[in-house]
């Protein structure tokens, strides 16, 4: 099999290249280790298969929900429909809250905080994607720094009367009463999982075009408005 | 009983007493006065907030002359068959029993701008500290040659939901075998822009498996219209070669019909057809031009908070306003609403007034499971409202993305009604 082939020789690429590449994308090594804490459910390598979550070999630039026979959320489907394709960044986005990025994954995992050990579990898979030399060097270096929100934006704190006022922009499609059809119920989350969502659309992390548009235009201090408002509109 | 607003203004006052429109309650309690006057996507999304943010402090009469309001956005999927009357069709009674709004279902047939009283067509006189116009759009008269309102059995419009609607269903329904279906289409600006190139597809759609010898023409007075490429492709996509679109460069604005003949003549060569649907240019419902708050077919508003720009307690929302860059939608008229309700409620009872943003979202279906959508957001100028970002569906994106969108534009219509009227 052709991923068994490559492997050995991708690895070994990575090695000779030297230390400031390795650091840059993250250590692979360290990576196989923290990869421990999702081998219950992924496999990768060679003759992974899909089990309680999809195998991870190509990972790297497929779309989201793409394999075939695997029975994923409406929610990451629904992220396969609106565009979603694995980078590094939202690969990283991903695993640093599964929830942050696509609402109702089934992958219950409590997520990744730490930016390098996140780094190192991208260069450790990344190994098992086709011919990783022709991913943008850009993407892996920018891990940790692009889309780790200042603590300053999530310690905001949101006037509701305000997020009351905006909010009504938002309930031409959301449901006041936290139903959800063909659009996603956002009544009653987190605060900081709300501005956490927000902020990733803001910056298109997570895709949607409506939803990029909606949330490029608010304010931070408009953002923590709305996750007050909506945290506990019942 | 089901009364077309055409055909009732025709009719005249003494139609309107046999409506047996509730009694309107006396004023003169020292409450501020807000009457909203028609309850479509725009008044029933202002009573609404201004009636619900206000939590009592302020009177709301809502004027609309229907009991059910059937809603224009969504009408052209029950062509298709995509779906029944009913869907379509909602009650005021949540608004008159959860939020304490007066619904009085009555036509507003006058405004006294200084007086600052209405008159219904039942006799009553309603007094406002602020008004609120939502009246749509009706018909430019004379805009299609041969075409006028008591043609519009022969030849319906059907651009304003309900009867209309149903009306045109019928006689696609009853189109013989290889038959011919037209459309005029209306020059710019009218409400929905994508609505006839969706109602388009709807009617193929239609044809395709109940007749699909038949042919349809399209007679347009502009070069492009909205998603054009879009419907284009998915008219090549599902219903090859069945639809003949004539825009201006043809002759497509060079039109007359014939509502006797059921002939259509397009620049010069007259076609036999079986059904006519006409959509005539348009204007502002008739109520705004009565307050005398129009300018040519219009009403222009102010950007910030939708007031009328002949008279700051008169606001006018949706279609009937000139307002700048967003387009005449329910999506925008429900948009328009709320910075209005909060503006309205500010300066009724000092309650914070934060800035306007607007913000609206087309959905067509072309097909089965083949939804596309344009959308943008917008902001006060002093000018207009001016569009700040927008983003439209790509030619050639796989199914399930468009699935998709048709599955988000069913959840927006359940959004955007919920918004409206519960």
């Amino acid at each position: 099999m052709r991923v068994a082939f490559v492997l050995p020789l991708a690895l070994a690429a990575l090695v000779v290249a030297g230390a400031s590449f390795a650091e840059a994308i993250g250590d692979a090594e360290k990576g196989e280790k923290i990869f421990n804490q999702c081998s219950g459910c992924h496999q990768v390598g060679s003759g992974a298969k899909d089990r309680i979550g999809p195998h991870l070999n190509g990972v790297f630039g497929s779309k989201a929900g793409d394999h075939e026979g695997y029975r994923y959320s409406n929610s990451m489907q629904r992220a396969r429909a609106d565009g979603l394709v694995w980078t590094a960044q939202t690969l990283d986005t991903f695993i640093e809250n599964p929830k942050t990025l696509v609402s109702k994954t089934r992958m219950s995992f409590r997520g990744i905080k730490n930016a390098q050990e996140r780094a190192d579990l991208l260069a450790y898979l990344r190994i098992y994607s086709d011919d990783p030399a022709n991913i943008p060097e850009a993407e892996p270096t920018a891990i940790g720094t692009d889309h780790d929100l200042d603590p300053a934006i999530l310690a905001l704190k949101g006037d509701a009367e305000y997020g009351a006022y905006l909010s009504s922009e938002c309930l031409t499609c959301h449901r006041a009463d936290g139903s959800s059809d063909g659009i996603p119920a956002i009544t009653q989350w987190p605060e900081e999982d709300f501005v956490i969502a927000m902020h990733a659309y803001k910056r298109k992390l997570r895709p949607h075009p409506a939803m990029q548009m909606m949330a490029g235009r608010l304010s931070d201090d408009e953002i923590a408005a709305l996750a007050a408002y909506f945290k506990d509109l019942d | 009983m089901k009364l077309n607003r055409r055909m009732f203004i025709g009719t005249g006052a003494a139609a309107a007493a046999s409506l047996q429109a509730p009694a309107v309650l006396a004023a003169g309690h020292g409450k501020p006065r807000v009457v909203v006057i028609g309850g479509g996507a725009g008044g029933a999304t202002a009573a609404r907030y201004i009636a619900k943010d206000s939590k009592g402090e302020i009177d709301v009469t809502l004027v609309e002359p229907t009991r059910t309001y059937y809603t224009c956005f969504f009408s052209n999927l029950y062509l298709g068959g995509f779906k029944e009357m009913d869907d379509l069709g909602h009650s005021y009674g949540t608004l008159a029993a959860k939020y304490g709004i007066n619904v009085v279902h009555d036509w507003a047939v006058d405004v006294d701008r200084d007086s600052k009283t209405v008159a219904l067509a039942g006799g009553a006189s309603l007094p406002y500290d602020k008004l609120i116009l939502s009246p749509g759009i009706d018909f430019v008269d004379g805009a299609v040659e041969g075409w006028s309102v008591a043609a519009q059995n022969a030849m319906p419009h059907a651009y304003k939901g309900g009867s209309q609607t149903e009306l045109l269903k019928a006689q696609i329904m009853n189109m013989p075998e290889g038959g011919t279906f037209a459309m005029v289409a209306p020059p710019n600006p009218y409400r929905c822009p994508p609505g006839p190139y969706e109602r388009i597809s709807m009617v193929a759609h239609q044809l395709k498996a109940n007749n699909p010898t038949a042919k349809i023409i399209v007679a347009d007075p502009k070069p492009k219209f909205s998603k054009m490429a879009l419907f284009q492709e998915g008219w090549g996509n599902h219903y090859d070669g069945m639809v003949d679109w004539i825009g201006e460069d043809f002759g497509g604005g060079n039109v007359s019909v014939n509502p006797d003949a059921m002939t259509l003549t397009i620049d010069g060569e007259e076609t036999k057809v079986d059904v006519c649907n006409v959509i005539p240019a348009m204007k502002a419902g008739r109520i705004a031009e009565m307050a005398g708050v129009t300018d040519g077919n219009w009403a222009p508003v102010n950007a910030a908070d939708m007031s009328s720009k002949a008279d700051a307690d008169v606001y006018v929302l949706g279609d009937a306003s000139q307002q700048g860059d967003m387009p005449k939608s329910g999506f925008s008229a429900n948009s328009q609403a709320k910075v209005c309700a909060n503006a309205v409620r500010g300066a009724l009872t000092g309650s914070r007034v934060f800035p306007a943003k607007f913000s609206n979202t087309c959905w067509s279906l072309i097909d089965t499971n083949d939804g596309v959508k344009v959308g943008a957001t917008y902001e006060a100028t002093d000018e207009k409202i001016a569009k700040v970002d927008g983003f439209i569906s790509q030619t050639g994106e796989d199914a399930e993305t468009r699935k998709a969108t048709y599955e988000e534009s069913e959840g927006w219509y359940t959004g955007i009604t919920t918004d409206m009227f519960t």
